[in-house]
């Protein structure tokens, strides 16, 4: 009663008949003759049948598995949509019998499908009016010809081309899907003008050093090979790949390429850590090179101060976090942001001021896909004092504000608690005024939001204090 | 040079592109040609449409537009010093092959790489070059894989992210001592700035997505099948541990969708202090496996180490087993009870094992003939786990359950 051997549809309206009116499985014969004469006449499939409720899921996996080549198809799921009626969490009992088979056909379908998409080889045809056309000759495992017309359909719109298999065909023609009757190899050409680039690239992309020859049959059964242009050359390349990796051992090293040094434009330049940096821009680009401490190993670049030579204001924060160090430009992260706005607040604007960090190196834990900011150590802080001092020297700021414990270490070169300096002011040696406060990624941190708000109040009174001592 | 033939560029240009690990051409968006007189698309998930007999799949036509490098990097076969016979394409001829070969469904679009010449800004803007032409002149929907140069200008990486559906940039070799003593010309803080624009480039393009006001057009999308990189195993002194380490900063770093690891593999003409012919291929095996690990199992880099000696994994058996060896008191684990996190790290239980495992167990308990129906081998499984019909009793703790698992040494040879 199937008009094609597998068309869902006519299956789909028959089983959904039999459903309502609660056939049982087992007295349903889905074989008729072969030629799918039909077993109730054509009335049960013509009288449209009541909606019977079945999970979606299951009806796409039905309209996949009905083109499976096992004749017992048909009965097999008629039996599990009747049991799924009965019981909504059918499918998820994947230890059930049905089930389990449901799931195994389905997956040897979806592979067959997946493997048409790839294995598929069409050969030219021609041109009209500047259109092209391919045909191509491919013997699917299962009767899977109308679930892959569609991806064809959507992947060579703007060609005309015919896939042929014993089963069936689909042609696509001036914007047209067709189906038709299956057909023989010899309709589709035997060749094609690019085959030899192709099997030349498949000779070359392999490695005689690897050969893995059961791992390619478990992707590429051999089932598809005789319809795979390239598939000729994988005797000839297997036998080849022992002589030519013999080859390559008696090719030992050989005099250097004369040409190499003429192409050789560039010495690696030299590092210069050099006490010879005469200006900020230098200072910044040593800084990118820096190796004093082993930070350098995993930070992405070493991140120097930013703004005016003669500020008046330094800032000095921790370190640079995972903006900062991707983008090698100190507070520019979530703390940068907060920064920036509580600057606004305090009437400082941030292009007339000196940013820089105590560490210029981003110190971190890789956890999955973050990276979770470390603490630098009073060690790292000292080694990396080299560098802010020598930014000091360029700068010469009246006022430097260090943000958090960190920043005062880098400073003052002891380890304070940030609560005994804050509220006043502090001479430096050599003339600068050191006013202390918290590090803007405190108040991230910080729960509690009337305690956070106050926090904030603080810090931008901090900043004014730092504005009004600058004036 | 340039009236070779295209045939005979191929042959040079394919052959130089073989070792580079990657073919994937997966991760990225949908897109198809419906609507236009164009062919082409890309459905998200990847199609492999050949594979080598080295067992690797084919999936983009991989080629380098030129194999003319004025680095000398000792590992490579195209560095400068080499005498391999040398090849260039020009970007239209590239273009032309990955049409003729996408249109007979040969592939899914291309990988493009390329030696260094000139400058590294150059040859980015050549490799770019291809991509614009076949994106904006052809509306190619297939798939397209950048090689980004490192210390290329970010402007140029900025443009090749919105043409590409992938860029990477090989790191190597894992440890800043082997780059310098392999790749002198290669600065491991010049590949990683490339790989910090591309990142920042991607997160840019999400926030501007984002932040876009409704009934605007989309903003261009930044390379959506991300950023991937390559280290080769075996060539120099790194340890998996270095391996490793250094992957765990990439992923966290770059948030690059792989890390591919490639054994080092012969070279003609090769320099003499690198190792001879076979290639290490169970030691890429095991690092996959590690790496697979840190990423969808919930691993740390520590953890996955603690059963190494020296820095290296065991060869002999895999890394989770190896765990679970060296930490029996975490077992056995009650199939029908423990948490997805505890099943996950039971010997040979895969994700989706574990997750069938947990739809199927809501419905009823698992007994030991379930899980045949569930998992691939459940021989594997059995001094893991307790089932209401299964415990394991000492065999968790017996002395020669390691000798169970390891195969016997003579299977050890993989064949070449």
């Amino acid at each position: 009663m199937l008009a094609e051997p597998r068309d869902f549809a006519a299956w789909r309206s028959a089983a959904r008949g039999l459903l309502a009116d609660g056939v049982a499985p087992e007295d349903v014969s889905w074989r008729g003759s072969e030629e799918g004469a039909s077993l109730f006449g054509d009335a049960a499939v013509a009288v449209p049948a009541p909606a019977v409720s079945l999970p979606r899921e299951l009806l796409e996996i039905a309209e996949r598995v009905i083109c499976h080549r096992d004749a017992e198809v048909p009965a097999r799921l008629y039996r599990i949509i009747w049991r799924a009626a009965r019981d909504r969490h059918l499918l998820a009992r994947t230890t059930d019998a049905d089930v389990d088979w449901l799931r195994g056909a389905d997956k040897a379908i979806r592979r067959d499908v997946h493997k048409m998409h790839a294995f598929v080889r069409f050969r030219r045809l021609g041109e009209e009016a500047g259109r092209e056309s391919f045909a191509a000759w491919f013997e699917p495992t299962h009767r899977i010809v109308r679930l892959t017309a569609p991806f064809f359909q959507r992947r060579f719109y703007g060609m005309d081309w015919a896939i042929v298999t014993p089963d069936a065909r689909a042609i696509w023609r001036n914007e047209q899907l067709v189906y038709g009757s299956g057909g023989t190899k010899d309709e589709v050409p035997d060749s094609d003008v690019v085959e030899d680039q192709w099997r030349t690239y498949y000779g070359a992309i392999f490695n005689p050093a690897r050969v893995k020859i059961d791992a390619m049959r478990a992707e590429m059964p051999k089932k598809y090979w005789k319809n795979l242009p390239e598939a000729q050359d994988i005797a000839p390349l297997l036998a080849g790949a022992g002589a030519r990796v013999e080859r390559m051992r008696e090719m030992a090293v050989s005099a250097a390429n004369p040409r190499t040094e003429k192409w050789r434009t560039r010495v690696p330049e030299e590092l210069a850590l050099t006490e010879d940096v005469t200006s900020l821009a230098e200072l910044a680009k040593a800084v990118g090179r820096c190796t004093r401490c082993p930070l350098y190993c995993n930070a992405t670049q070493g991140v120097a101060g930013e703004g005016p030579e003669r500020a008046r204001i330094m800032l000095v924060g921790e370190q640079p976090g995972d903006q900062e160090d991707l983008q090698g430009r100190p507070f520019v992260g979530p703390a940068g942001q907060l920064l920036d706005e509580a600057l606004e607040e305090a009437g400082l604007d941030r292009t007339r001021l000196f940013l820089t960090n105590a560490v210029k190196h981003f110190k971190f834990e890789p956890r999955g896909k973050r990276r979770l900011h470390q603490n630098p150590t009073s060690a790292e802080i000292d080694i990396c004092r080299w560098w802010l001092d020598k930014e000091r020297a360029f700068v010469q700021p009246e006022l430097i504000v260090t943000l958090g414990g960190s920043a005062l270490r880098g400073v003052t070169g002891k380890s304070a608690s940030i609560k005994s300096m804050r509220g006043s002011v502090h001479e430096l040696e050599g003339g600068a005024r050191l006013i202390a406060t918290i590090h803007p990624s405190f108040l991230l941190r910080l729960p509690d939001r009337t305690r956070a708000a106050e926090e904030r109040k603080a810090f931008v009174a901090d900043l004014i204090r730092a504005r009004k001592l600058a004036a | 040079m340039s009236a070779k033939a295209i045939l005979e560029k191929l042959a040079v240009l394919a052959d130089a592109a073989k070792y580079d690990a990657s073919c994937a051409s997966s991760g990225t968006v949908k897109r198809d040609s419906t609507g236009t007189k164009g062919i082409s698309s890309t459905e998200g998930m990847g199609i492999c449409h050949s594979y080598a007999p080295d067992g690797r799949c084919i999936s983009l036509l991989k080629i380098l537009l030129t194999n003319f490098c004025i680095y000398d990097c000792r590992f490579c076969i195209n560095r400068a010093s080499s005498n391999v016979e040398r090849a260039r394409f020009t970007p239209h001829e590239v273009v032309t092959l990955t049409l003729d070969f996408y249109k007979r469904n040969y592939i899914e679009g291309l990988f493009l790489s390329s030696g260094i010449i000139r400058s590294e800004d150059y040859t980015m803007e050549q490799l770019v070059e291809v991509a614009r032409i076949l994106r904006e002149e052809h509306r190619f929907q297939g798939y397209i894989h950048l090689k980004t140069i490192a210390g290329a200008d970010p402007g140029l990486i900025a443009l090749a992210g919105l043409y590409a559906d992938r860029l990477s940039t090989n790191v190597e070799l894992p440890t800043e001592a082997g780059l310098q003593s392999f790749a002198p010309e290669k600065k491991p803080d010049t590949i990683r700035k490339t790989m910090a624009s591309v990142r920042v480039g991607a997160d840019d393009a999400i926030e501007a997505a984002k932040s876009r006001l409704i009934g605007k057009a989309k903003p261009p999308r930044f390379a959506p099948a991300g950023q991937s990189t390559q280290m080769i195993v075996g060539a120099d002194a790194a340890r998996d541990d270095d391996i490793l380490k250094s992957a765990t900063n990439l992923y966290s770093g770059y948030q690059l969708r792989r890390v591919y690891y490639s054994a080092y593999s012969p070279i003609p003409d090769a320099s003499s202090d690198l190792p001879p012919v076979r290639p290490p291929l169970m030691r890429e095996h095991r690092l996959y496996q590690a790496d697979w690990l840190l990423r969808f199992y919930g691993f740390e880099r520590a953890e996955i180490m603690e059963s190494a000696r020296g820095g290296m994994l065991d060869l002999t058996i895999d890394p989770k087993l190896a765990w679970a060896l060296t930490r029996r008191e975490a077992f056995p684990v009650d199939i029908n009870r423990a948490p997805r996190e505890l099943l996950l790290r039971v010997p040979g239980l895969g994700t989706r094992a574990v997750d069938r495992i947990v739809a199927a167990r809501r419905l009823g308990k698992l007994r030991l003939g379930d899980l045949a129906k569930l998992t691939a081998s459940v021989k594997k499984l059995l001094p893991f786990i307790v089932t209401p019909d299964w415990r394991p009793g000492k065999l968790t703790d017996s002395a020669d359950l390691r000798a169970r698992f390891a195969p016997p040494a003579e299977q050890l040879a993989l064949a070449l």
